[in-house]
């Protein structure tokens, strides 16, 4: 545990001393600023105004941003320290394999996640300050619940393509490809596979459950349209078998798994594997 | 004692330790020599644990792989080249001293001894600091806790003559203890060692031991007198910390012990122009009690 907590430690104070880290924590401020200065909190959209309409742009915003900024900032540093010597030094000290993976793990999802959910936080606390008649505590709280799943299965996926890959590039590489295929399969590919090899629907929508960027999507469009009207047909599928709660709940519980699971497995191959 | 049996490391088809079996007793002072690309990095990456292999690596018993800590709770490293780290020194020091439960006061001892303030610099990112700065804190921060195994890869590499001496004097102080200094050049290294393991392509090609006659810790007066003053050789001899009262015509300075071989060697390129010679020895305490009452008397 000691080893657990110094290692992240040392990762935080890394990061946040990283030119990614400046640029990521501008990103979801000004997203924020920019949300604020355009008035978005003024506007009424499809029935929803003021801080809910904001939260709900920024958190399909956060989507788009989030995951490749998580994959190719953590891969590149991870990989990049490895390249260049940190870990030859590093782990010359007497620090557990398991403290050093782990609480980087740990360090590097709190500089993950801390910048997006600080900045939603001060978006509501702004709005209360500026005398907004409702704060959407409910959904902020949901947002939040959502955002640290995803943080974590993409830092996951992170830590496992780290692992693997010996050199930036090839990270690099492979975490753009993932991004990328997880890109694809949130309408693309899905919709070319229901239309042109008459793939079962089932089939289909179970593709669109596995990737966990779908997943988060759903999540947070039932948070504003539990009928899920926005999504088609596909609806009836995911309602009947999860309903609203249990949807939820899997938005929730799937990425954080499948994250917590990649990062075991990276885990496994990095105590295996040449440390240096 | 550390055991290397058979050990292979391969990386893709280049086989980089080629059945490499070496046996270093407790108190062998190795300089583990060899061109570039000879295993010397891989070898001591092997008796780190850093890295997975055919073969065996034991010490006192233990593999620095599936017993990490108890194993590198005993050694002191210090790497070729310093590693980029952002972190401030002082969170690099306070790491070092909680992992190794040493003290940073110790640390901040060793470093001042190599002319480095550690809370001038505490807040500097590590990166910011010199080549010399890095080496010199990398060296404070191995010193500064109880190792019984040192393993300094091109340890002198980036520092100066005057640093390079208090380097030689802090491992005069623990000839108890042992050593491996991997070094291109035997001659930097020459006078610390009581054995010399030479490789070639993955393999010791030269295990021989060194007759222990020089102490470490002795410092050099010498005197050079020129047949005319030369500015190339001024700027060479500078470096060295050597003064002249004759507008470049005599020089007169320090050499350490250890440092005497690269120190002739450096004189040999001018040595058309070297009229006169002068080398005393002269013998340093070695402990700070020692030293003491050498001030005092």
């Amino acid at each position: 545990m000691k080893a657990l907590l110094q290692a992240a430690r040392l990762d935080i104070s890394e990061s946040v001393r990283a030119r990614w880290f400046t640029l990521y924590a501008l990103v979801f401020g000004g997203l924020i600023a920019v949300l604020f200065i355009f008035g978005l909190t003024e506007s009424r959209v499809m029935g929803f105004t003021g801080l809910s309409r904001m939260l709900m742009t920024f958190i399909q915003l956060t989507m788009a941003i989030l995951p490749i900024f998580v994959l190719l900032s953590t891969v590149r540093s991870l990989v990049g320290d490895r390249e260049a010597g940190v870990y030859e030094y590093m782990l010359s000290f007497p620090i557990s394999l398991s403290g050093w993976f782990w609480g980087r793990f740990a360090g590097r999802f709190l500089v993950v996640f801390l910048p997006v959910f600080a900045a939603m936080l001060i978006s509501l606390l702004a709005g209360l300050f500026m005398g907004a008649e409702e704060i959407p505590w409910r959904d902020f709280l949901w947002y939040s619940a959502l955002l640290f799943s995803l943080s974590l299965c993409f830092l996951g996926i992170s830590f496992f393509i780290s692992a693997l890959a010996r050199t930036s590039d090839i990270a690099q590489s492979l975490a753009f490809v993932t991004w990328l295929a997880l890109l694809m399969f949130l309408d693309l590919i899905l919709i070319g596979l229901l239309i042109q090899f008459q793939t079962p629907p089932e089939i289909v929508v179970g593709l669109a459950l596995a990737n966990p960027l779908e997943v988060f999507r759903i999540g947070a469009m039932m948070l504003f349209d539990p009928q899920l009207i926005l999504l088609g047909t596909a609806a009836y599928i995911i309602l009947d078998l999860f309903g609203n709660a249990g949807f939820m709940a899997y938005a929730i519980l799937y990425p954080l798994t499948l994250g917590l699971a990649l990062a075991g497995i990276g885990y496994w191959v990095f105590k295996r594997t040449d440390l240096p | 004692m550390i055991e290397l049996k058979n050990l292979v490391k391969s990386f893709r088809r280049t086989r980089v330790l080629d059945g490499l079996t070496l046996t270093i007793a407790d108190g062998d002072r190795i300089a583990l020599i060899g061109s570039n690309g000879a295993g010397k990095t891989t070898m001591i990456r092997c008796i780190l644990g850093e890295y997975v292999h055919d073969g065996k690596v034991l010490i006192d018993g233990l593999s620095p792989r599936t017993h990490r800590t108890e194993v590198l709770k005993r050694i002191a490293f210090v790497p070729q080249m310093p590693p980029p780290l952002r972190m401030p020194v002082g969170e690099l020091v306070d790491f070092a001293a909680r992992v190794h439960g040493s003290d940073v006061a110790r640390i901040r001892d060793v470093a001042q001894r190599m002319g480095l303030d550690i809370d001038e610099v505490r807040r500097r990112p590590f990166l910011k600091l010199s080549g010399g700065q890095k080496q010199k804190l990398l060296i404070a921060i191995a010193m500064g806790h109880d190792a019984d195994i040192y393993i300094f890869d091109e340890p002198t590499a980036n520092l100066d003559p005057a640093a390079r001496q208090i380097v030689f004097d802090l491992l005069a102080e623990r000839l108890d203890k042992t050593m491996i200094i991997s070094s291109h050049r035997l001659e930097e290294v020459a006078m610390l060692v009581n054995r010399v393991i030479e490789m070639d392509r993955g393999r010791v090609v030269l295990d021989d031991r060194v007759e222990e006659s020089v102490d470490p810790s002795v410092r050099l007066d010498a005197l050079i007198t020129l047949r005319r003053p030369d500015e190339a050789f001024a700027k060479a001899i500078t470096e060295w910390g050597f003064v002249s009262t004759d507008d470049g015509l005599s020089w007169r300075g320090e050499v350490a012990g250890p440092d005497r071989l690269r120190f002739l060697g450096m004189l040999a390129r001018y040595s058309g122009i070297i009229r006169d010679l002068e080398l005393k020895e002269r013998a340093i305490a070695r402990t700070e009690g020692e030293r003491g009452v050498v001030a005092n008397a």
